[in-house]
């Protein structure tokens, strides 16, 4: 019988029906970080329960970390206190960690693929959200809350409801200055922020099967922004050859059996889905958000559409008609789990090259990893970007979630390459984000404003 | 199991509190500056922190809701980030059981772990159970999880929790660690099938650091 690749992982990590109707599931890799696990240890050591498979479990220490001075003790000492409860929850349970140190740091879901922990047909779990990014290496991956983790601590299984599966095509070319980010805030904002509740969301499509791993990463990373807590695309050829060589992928004829297992395991095609849904590439155009969620975007030559008494037009200071191009920003931020990698600070390098950061604009590079960090000096990205006028940091979540001193201030309005353009969601109350693609927000840390970055292309290599 | 009974959730009531608004979002429930501990204590008193020194008339701020059981919302209702600290927030602060349109996902399930029952009903209804409670805030309302009946003054409707859930109050098996723990041979039968776990584990990494 045809299968989708989400039915055949679900039914080979099944451990059980359990007497709820829930299904008891194996996770074959956890991660952990510092801010959603430490109630979970504490937990486990309430009950007498110990780590099940620390081997399957690996940690870094990513949300907290400041992305200036990564000395250690942290200034914070909150911070600093979170750091050591990981290392020492880590060190006790004899799982390991990379602390803020250690060259293969960084964001949790950059560094899960960078090293090959992400495999396909795995099933990952890791308290955070954003988890949804390993689906692109056809990886079923869900985030979870801290009894989860605890959970998943203790059994290496989550009890679980099954999902349905909707499989989104995206067929045809992008236009230039088009990027995954659009891709998905365009998926967003027509399918809605809660559209994807009860739904495993399946990418595909010519544009998909086109796309780098990078670049799915992107589009899986923001599922959960759908309302999709899980969000993959099935493995082929770019996703065997993505993970060839990285240090925890498989190894010579192993590397071969675990090909033709990920293989078997893709969807068939002729698969059956509860819901289909399909976009044309060609009309996604440059997407920025105007409001509190993620689903409150607009082609960035649209008027902003909407109700005025609508709370996020007040929080935003916009009015429905008026048009986002020319709003002018206080902090450009390029960074975070969704566009923090090398190929995102490539395509923002291209359009800064040469130019100036507008005299008003704090503007900031954040790699989502040490390695990232390490190849892009060694392309000379630090340069193009410092000499600019954006300050080039430490590897970490950094402004995207206002938990380490990277933080908007005041009613400040931020261009940026995150994920969540919430209230708060920046560390300040009152602060304000658009979220847009790594190369828009280098074109509005230019000009200043919000810009079509489709202005700015000429003599940018395609 | 052991000691389920005492834990069975069958019953969540009291004076309610109307909270409006779609795509409430975690970020605003507990924003992220009150995650950097590494306890859940005293969650309760940072619950919408942000939104409440905005809005001095904010439900969380206005005294005829002070100790209300039931909070009442709408669509999308804890949406973004998977911090439990979200439901723990809100659960340490008083609340036994949230009726609401929809939930985000992981809210929910983060809910149901911690024995907060998250229900929904229509719009129309939801709607009108917070229009009662604006009116007349002493209404104590009744949930009856085995049925999903809420029961307010006059009102009288049906809400749903997902089965799993349901079935977890009700027999007091919220927390499902134990049970997850209970045939653990099952657990490595399918770990020891599962192809990557051994088959391919010939990897080049360096011995992971276990500090």
């Amino acid at each position: 019988m045809a299968e989708t690749l989400f039915h055949k992982v679900w039914n080979a990590h099944a451990v059980r029906q359990l007497p709820s109707g829930q299904t008891q599931l194996f996770v074959g890799l956890h991660l952990v970080h510092e801010v959603t696990t430490p109630q979970a240890f504490d937990m486990l050591r309430q009950h007498g329960w110990t780590v099940a498979y620390p081997d399957r479990t690996f940690g870094t220490i990513d949300h907290i970390v400041p992305t200036s001075v990564q000395r250690r003790p942290f200034l914070d000492v909150m911070a600093e206190e979170m750091a050591t409860s990981l290392e020492r929850n880590c060190r006790d349970a004899g799982i390991p960690l990379w602390t803020p140190d250690h060259e293969n740091q960084g964001i949790v879901h950059v560094i899960g693929p960078e090293l090959g922990l992400t495999q396909p047909a795995m099933t990952i779990a890791c308290g955070d959200s954003h988890t949804s990014t390993h689906g692109a290496l056809g990886a079923i991956a869900f985030g979870i809350g801290t009894s989860q983790v605890r959970d998943v601590l203790a059994s290496q299984c989550l009890a679980l409801d099954p999902l349905k599966v909707r499989r989104i095509d995206i067929n045809g070319r992008l236009n230039p200055g088009v990027f995954a980010k659009d891709v998905i805030l365009t998926i967003i904002r027509r399918l809605g922020v809660q559209g994807g509740v009860g739904f495993a969301y399946e990418y595909g499509g010519s544009l998909i099967d086109a796309m780098t791993i990078d670049e799915r990463m992107t589009i899986c990373n923001m599922s959960i922004e759908g309302g999709a807590r899980v969000g993959y695309v099935n493995p082929d050829a770019k996703t065997f050859e993505f993970l060839r060589g990285r240090p925890f992928a498989p190894q010579g004829a192993a590397f071969d059996r675990a090909v033709n297992w990920w293989k078997a395991m893709a969807s068939d095609s002729g698969a059956a889905y509860d819901d289909r849904v399909t976009f044309d590439a060609a009309a996604i155009e440059p997407t920025v958000t105007w409001g509190i969620n993620p689903g409150q975007s607009v082609a960035i030559n649209e008027p902003l559409d909407g109700d005025a008494n609508d709370e996020a037009f007040e929080f935003m200071g916009f009015r429905p008609g008026s048009r986002i191009t020319g709003t002018k920003i206080d902090v450009a931020f390029i960074g975070s789990c969704t566009n923090g990698r090398l190929s995102d600070l490539e395509a923002a390098a291209a359009i800064v090259r040469g130019h100036r950061v507008a005299p008003h604009v704090k503007a900031l590079v954040v790699p989502g990893s040490r390695a990232v960090s390490k190849a892009a000096e060694a392309r000379g990205l630090n340069d193009v970007f410092t000499a600019a006028g954006f300050e080039w940091r430490g590897a970490g979540c950094s402004m995207c979630l206002g938990m380490n001193p990277d933080k908007l201030e005041g009613r400040q309005l931020c261009a940026s390459s995150s994920n969540r353009n919430f209230k708060g969601r920046m560390g300040s109350p009152t602060g304000r984000t658009l979220l847009m693609s790594p190369a828009m927000v280098a074109a509005a840390a230019i000009a200043g404003e919000v810009v079509d970055v489709r202005t700015m292309l000429e003599g940018v290599p395609a | 199991m052991s000691a389920s009974s005492s834990l069975a959730i069958t019953r969540a009531g009291g004076r309610g509190m109307p909270l409006r608004g779609d795509d409430i979002d975690t970020d605003r429930i507990m924003p992220a500056r009150f995650l950097k501990s590494v306890s859940f204590d005293g969650l309760e008193r940072h619950v919408f922190e942000d939104d409440r020194a905005a809005d001095p008339s904010h439900s969380f701020n206005d005294s005829r809701y002070s100790g209300a059981g039931v909070l009442v919302v709408n669509a999308n209702f804890g949406c973004g980030s998977s911090r439990e600290h979200a439901p723990q927030g809100l659960f340490r602060w008083g609340i036994k059981a949230i009726v609401g349109e929809s939930f985000s996902e992981i809210f929910r399930g983060n809910a149901t772990m911690i024995g907060l029952p998250c229900l929904t009903a229509d719009r129309a209804q939801v709607q009108a159970l917070q229009t009662l409670v604006e009116a007349s805030p002493e209404t104590v309302i009744d949930v009856d999880v085995p049925s999903g009946v809420i029961t307010a003054g006059d009102l009288r409707f049906d809400a749903t929790l997902p089965t799993a859930a349901r079935d977890a109050f009700v027999s007091g098996q919220w927390n499902p660690t134990a049970m997850l723990l209970e045939r653990f041979d099952e657990v490595r039968a399918v770990a020891a099938r599962l192809p990557y776990i051994k088959s391919f584990s010939a990897h080049t990494a360096s011995p992971p650091p276990r500090s």
